[in-house]
């Protein structure tokens, strides 16, 4: 027998015109100029909003076992390792605009950008994107 | 007593003949033997390749092979050690056999999965091996872009296809592990009533769970690189390589806890049954193993130092690399203190263990010189970092793994192996490891570097002592492979618990019916009760009632 | 319990056991989805911090219309798979096909207009490797921002198709009446991944379709 609880139908569109709304909305305030941190952040706390509604309804997370979080929460965590050890690198790069010290391997010094637009740490290059053959 | 038996008990073993029953089957036990066969057919491919690296490096110049098939030789050695050998050797094959016995369940909670598995890792390495018949990959089994991803004319892409089908293969099995563990522990068996082996194994998938993914979107990143020429990690479009290094690292570095952890656990259990004492500390070994499989993941930047990876993260991931050696170390001294005062027997199993507990040691500490970032600066890319990981792989892992099929092979098969020939080969395999490997330490130091053909003639001495290290500990590899298939057929016929030892598995005649136990058993005793002694036998069996 | 239970496994004491571990194994599957699409998601981050101009402006190429479009299809989709689950939850046979069906149908629909996209896309040179021609900053930098858009949309796509082989098998099964409240949980697992690669699409519409849109 399954034990699972079963949620009504009513929930499950409510939910969903949830997700619809929030679609909406998402998309309007992408046209609205917040600042490109502002938009980003909107737009990804919205799309943690109908994350979660289908992880915990849909989906049938806030019904579960204990165990069953776990699990979930384990996902999403081992993803925030990656994301902040990852970006831990890429957001200490060049601090202060100095060159590396010696660890970087010589050569592609790339030349600074004087513009705001200068990427971090990223090497840059004006060419076009060229088509390049090789085996397989 | 050797092979006249009026009626023959069924195991799992005769209880169907033929090639269907093999291919086709879901018992875990018999999968075990699958992947057995397949892993040490695959040691030996990646032993052939070795043997060819030693033999190159007898020399100063480059004069058995091209650079070019010497950058084959070691990229194939790495894939088929790393992927195709040691990630499933203890958990696919003692993992698979033991867990189920262990925790008192019939099977794995999926065997069909299990099965599955055992076929995905035959495509995946057929297809890596098709590579290598095809012309082979020299990128280094680490495929650094943007030399795998653009300019590499070798056979990459069919490479990381086979290893990202193998990958599945991992992430079944541990899959597999944790649902069993969590749901199929007979009545009685507690958490914390679990043999370290089994705790160790969870640990392990966790890592395949959460790290095996990873590298496979980084190799498949290079491959629709290689094929459709996106533009991801190409320098000339603005695509940053170490952004491969650092998804690729992520699960790598893990992954050599995952070759490392389940041979803890093998240690776990030879060394409370050689010295009829329970673990010491067994409840910080078990949460060693856990912190092992989290910090893990914390550590991955130390293979970057000199990638051009900011020295701020750099930093940060040095002392992340510090602080996942305590785990470790906590486990070495609880072994330490299951060994004092116990009542020591050296059978081959116990050889390879106290082996382990050294060599591990040395290749632990000689990690923490690694992980300084001023030292790795120096040595990163020589032989240091060779020696390093190969007393961890081989003088660990390897060692960890024929302990363990040593130990369990009377409970697979119902045959006791030669222990004369087994010590003898324990002996050659630690002399010849030490012999390869110890000079490696020192050409580092003085600024070999790793992954050339070629030499400065003052090295010259150094590499042929280990070279000559590598054909002692190869005699010593195939001294098992031959008695322990001499013992299949002549060996003594085995008892249901020939080591006296504690755990389900020895609770169930050798080999083990086909469900591993005629009824479900009842846990009420710790997990490894030998101190509690009458006087004829010093052990009792983890379950005393069956329903 | 009953042994007889339908669909119970040998290995298995029970059905309660049994749906469970299928529970637990359907979840650590997501989890490592999680990590797979996670890698491609960070990856994509790195270089959208680094060239943020750049891909504003390839991201303002997508058609904002046909992704937001896709976003509702692919919620629809999820609904009547949650209520493809509830009707065996409560034993309506023809209504799991119903649903089970429905879902199949949006999930192509989707498929339909991922395709249209692509198309345009290659119409208007900008497949990285295929004549591949951007005017409105470095070339190079939006040539990745297309590889990650067909990358990660792609990767998507492969898990929709596999999902609508499983929603085949499922309604074939449905329609053989072979599901009842007591036993339903291959409706239940397909339904968890099907969410699952909702979710991923929850996320990726935003951060591939509505990188610069207040730019326009």
């Amino acid at each position: 027998m399954n034990s699972d609880a079963i949620i009504s139908v009513r929930t499950y569109v409510l939910v969903f015109i949830g997700l619809i709304v929030l679609t909406i909305t998402t998309t309007a305030v992408a046209f609205i100029d917040l600042g490109a941190q502002w938009n980003t952040a909107a737009a990804l706390a919205i799309a943690v909003i109908k994350a979660l509604l289908v992880i915990l309804f849909f989906m049938h997370v806030l019904y579960s076992r204990p165990l069953t979080w776990v699990f979930v929460s384990a996902g999403f965590f081992w993803l925030l390792i990656l994301f902040t050890l990852t970006l831990a690198d890429y957001f200490t790069r060049n601090i202060g605009g100095a060159p590396l010290p010696s660890a970087a391997p010589a050569a592609q010094a790339a030349p600074r950008q004087t513009s705001e637009t200068a990427p971090r740490g990223l090497t840059t290059s004006e060419s076009r994107a060229t088509q390049r053959t090789g085996t397989d | 007593m050797n092979d006249a038996v009026p009626e023959r008990r069924l195991h799992y073993l005769n209880v169907s003949y033929g090639v269907k029953s093999w291919l086709c089957t879901t018992d875990h036990k018999r999968i075990a033997w699958l992947y057995l066969l397949s892993i040490t057919f695959f040691f030996f491919i990646g032993g052939m390749a070795a043997t060819l690296l030693r033999l190159e490096l007898l020399t100063p110049q480059g004069d058995l092979v091209q650079a070019e098939t010497y950058n084959k030789l070691f990229t194939m050695h790495g894939v088929m050690m790393i992927f195709f050998f040691l990630i499933p050797s203890i958990p696919a094959v003692l993992g698979n056999f033991l867990i189920p016995m262990m925790i008192g369940a019939r099977d794995l909670a999926f065997p069909r999965l299990n099965l599955m598995s055992w076929y995905l890792y035959i495509i995946g390495g057929l297809l890596a091996i098709g590579a290598a018949v095809a012309g082979g990959v020299d990128t280094g089994w680490t495929f650094y872009t943007p030399y795998s991803s653009i300019y590499s004319n070798t056979h990459v892409t069919l490479t990381v296809c086979g290893i990202f089908i193998n990958g599945f293969s991992s992430i079944l099995t541990g899959l597999n592990f944790i649902v069993t563990i969590h749901k199929m522990r007979a009545p009685g068996m507690t958490w914390f009533r679990l043999p370290l082996f089994v705790w160790s194994h969870y640990a392990t998938s966790i890592i395949f769970i959460l790290g095996t993914p990873v590298v496979a979107i980084a190799l498949a990143l290079v491959a629709l690189e290689r094929v459709f020429r996106l533009g991801i990690f190409d320098p000339e479009l603005g695509g940053d390589p170490i952004l491969f290094q650092h998804l690729f690292w992520f699960y790598s570095h893990p992954a050599v806890y995952i070759m490392i952890l389940p041979g803890m656990g093998v240690i776990s259990e030879l060394i409370a049954c050689f010295s009829r004492k329970r673990v010491f500390g067994y409840s910080f070994v078990a949460f060693s193993s856990l912190a092992i499989a989290v910090l893990g993941f914390l550590v991955w930047g130390h293979h970057m130092f000199v990638s051009g990876q900011s020295i701020y993260a750099g930093m940060i991931f040095s002392f992340l690399s510090m602080m996942v050696a305590i785990p470790s170390a906590i486990k070495v001294f609880n072994w330490t203190a299951t060994l004092y005062r116990g009542s020591i027997a050296l059978d081959a199993p116990m050889l390879y263990a106290l082996g382990f507990i050294g060599l591990f040691t040395i290749g632990g500490l000689t990690g923490i010189f690694l992980a300084t970032l001023a030292i790795d600066v120096q040595v990163h890319d020589t032989y240091f970092v060779v020696a390093h990981f190969h007393y961890i792989m081989v003088g660990g892992a390897v060692m960890a793994y024929l302990g363990g099929i040593h130990f369990w092979w009377p409970k697979m098969t119902g045959r006791l192996y030669p222990e004369g020939w087994a010590r003898l080969a324990a002996v050659t395999i630690f002399l010849g490891f030490n012999l390869t490997f110890f000079p490696q330490f020192v050409l580092g130091y003085l600024g070999m570097p790793r992954r050339y053909h070629a030499y400065p003639p003052e090295f010259q001495v150094l590499n042929v002592m280990s070279s000559a290290g590598a054909s002692i500990l190869a005699v010593g590899y195939l001294l098992p492979l031959i008695y322990l298939v001499w013992s299949l057929r002549y060996g003594a016929v085995a008892g249901m618990n020939p080591w006296k030892a504690t755990g389900l598995e020895w609770q169930t005649p050798s080999p083990p019916p086909t469900d591993n136990f005629e009824v479900t058993p009842v846990v009420t005793r710790e997990a490894y009760d030998y101190a509690r002694a009458e006087p004829q036998s010093d052990y009792v069996p983890g379950e005393v009632e069956h329903v | 319990m009953s042994k007889s239970h339908p669909g119970l496994l040998h290995h298995f004491d029970d059905p309660e056991q049994q749906l469970d571990a299928s529970q637990s194994g359907m979840w650590i599957f997501l989890a490592t989805e999680v990590m797979f699409f996670g890698g491609m998601f960070i990856s994509y981050t790195v270089y959208r911090e680094a060239y943020i101009d750049v891909f504003a402006h390839a991201s303002n190429h997508l058609n904002v219309w046909l992704g937001g479009i896709n976003t509702a299809v692919l919620i629809c989709s999820s609904l009547s798979m949650a209520l493809a689950v509830h009707s065996a939850q409560s034993g309506h046979r023809r209504q799991i096909v119903f649903f089970l069906l429905l879902t199949m149908l949006l999930g192509t629909v989707f498929l339909g207009i991922k395709f249209t996209e692509y198309y345009h896309k290659y119409e208007e040179h900008l497949i990285p490797g295929f004549d591949f021609a951007f005017k409105e900053g470095n070339p190079g930098h939006a040539a990745i921002f297309f590889s990650f858009y067909f990358a990660m949309t792609g990767v998507h796509a492969l898990h929709m198709v596999i999902g609508l082989g499983l929603l085949a098998y499922l309604a074939v099964k449905a329609a053989r009446d072979r599901f009842s409240p007591l036993y339903y949980t291959p409706v239940e697992m397909v339904g968890l991944y099907w969410h699952f690669v909702d979710i991923v699409w929850i996320f990726l519409f935003p951060l591939l379709y509505l990188v610069g849109r207040h730019l326009l």
